[in-house]
């Protein structure tokens, strides 16, 4: 099951500067582990204790997997995972 | 309508329906016009109620100095409400921004100090954390962790679209010091349970997150996720997209991050529409896009118009 997931630049280091990278699992925990198979000390930086980084974001087809099962979210092939880093962002 | 001065025709915008976006009769958008405030955009409503709880506090007496972090609009609105009220204002923002808000807080009299593009706003809050430091007599309003941010859209916006829309099922907005959706959120959710509350958050060009450290982030003080139903990431060629389709479809001539929003609100819709369900969903004209004309955004295809974003602060 192939699931398209993007790197950021802070990140790249650990994957030979790819910026896109496919991985699988059902769900993100199982994705962020054969990840880590492939790219190792990658878990760590997005996991700590069991949950999601705080200044970690990641987004499941665009939404924030936050809401819809956090680690426990469910994937399916197809699916883009987008990793970014949280920022103050722009026009305030 | 008459008001007996500019502060005090703050909020009261239109909320307007969007019958050619709209999928349905059962399905409506609407979108609330926060760029009919006193200098066209939404964070008029914030910077009024910080200005005046500073106020009410004694942090704030004429004279002062109000120092923030902003790459625009609430620097605009500060300026604006610091001018009327005889205020200095220094403002901190990144060098990445649209020079008509550089232009802009120059005319209100506003000073810039411009941080380095790198970082964006996070830089920026850096920077002018380390300049209150500095200067202690200087007050930083802080709308990243001042309540009466939030408080300005719990008391006035959230009730006014209430009120239009009592039907309300969807509230969309987009997401930045979290204010509106926090504000807003709260207020619905206390007279529609089962309102659903939905941020829309600008993903920018790689610039903008390359030098981010993971453990440097930055989260704002007043976001509380238990207040959100969801949120999405909307990354700029679809920011742009739904900007244009906005002005073609309905003649509404938003600023990019309002493309955002309504990204967010159409994705609801789809869903709603897919579940049989009938939907009212609001969303928030954050600013007019008079602002970000030299940006490009509106001008030759999405493709060129997203090269020439790249690396900018486009929301």
């Amino acid at each position: 099951m192939a699931i398209e997931v993007r790197i950021p630049t802070i990140l790249r280091n650990l994957t030979d500067d790819a910026k896109v990278v496919e991985g699988s699992g059902a769900t993100l925990d199982e994705l962020i582990a054969d990840l880590d198979s492939r790219y190792p000390g990658i878990s760590e930086r997005l996991v700590a204790d069991g949950k999601l980084r705080r200044f970690v974001n990641i987004y499941l087809n665009d939404e924030d997997v936050r809401f819809v099962g956090g680690l426990e979210a469910k994937l399916s092939d197809g699916d883009t995972v987008t990793v970014l880093p949280a920022v103050a962002g722009g026009s305030r | 309508m008459r008001y007996d001065s500019l502060l005090d025709s703050l909020g009261g915008t239109p909320l307007v329906g969007l019958p050619r976006l709209s999928p349905s009769p059962q399905i409506r958008l609407w979108a609330k016009l926060e760029d009919r405030n006193p200098t066209g955009s939404i964070k008029d409503r914030a910077a009024f109620f910080m200005i005046e709880q500073a106020e009410k506090d004694g942090r704030l007496s004429p004279g002062c100095t109000i120092l923030e972090p902003t790459s625009g609009n609430t620097g605009i609105s500060l300026a604006m409400v610091a001018r009327l009220r005889g205020y200095r204002m220094v403002c901190v923002m990144p060098e990445n921004t649209s020079a008509e808000r550089k232009q802009l807080l120059a005319m209100w009299g506003a000073e810039v100090h411009f941080s380095d593009a790198a970082g964006g706003s996070n830089e920026a809050v850096r920077v002018a954390k380390e300049m209150a430091a500095a200067h202690p007599d200087w007050v930083m309003l802080y709308q990243y962790g001042n309540p009466a941010n939030a408080r300005a859209h719990y008391e006035t916006t959230g009730p006014e679209i209430l009120a239009d829309l009592p039907e309300i099922t969807h509230f969309v907005a987009g997401l930045g010091t979290t204010g509106t959706l926090m504000g807003v959120g709260r207020y619905l959710r206390e007279h529609r349970p089962d309102v659903r509350i939905v941020a829309a958050e600008p993903r920018y060009g790689e610039l903008v997150y390359g030098l981010r450290n993971l453990d440097e982030g930055f989260v704002p003080e007043l976001y509380d996720e238990s207040v959100l139903t969801t949120r999405f990431s909307v990354p700029s060629d679809a920011a742009l997209k739904r900007t244009r389709e906005l002005l073609d479809k309905e003649g509404i001539f938003a600023g990019i991050s309002t493309g955002g929003a309504l990204h967010a609100a159409m994705g609801m819709a789809r869903k709603a529409e897919k579940a049989g369900e009938r939907a009212d969903i609001a969303f928030v004209i954050a600013d007019a896009g008079w602002k970000y004309l030299s940006t490009g955004a509106y001008e030759g295809t999405i493709e060129e118009a997203e090269e020439r974003l790249d690396g900018q602060l486009w929301a």
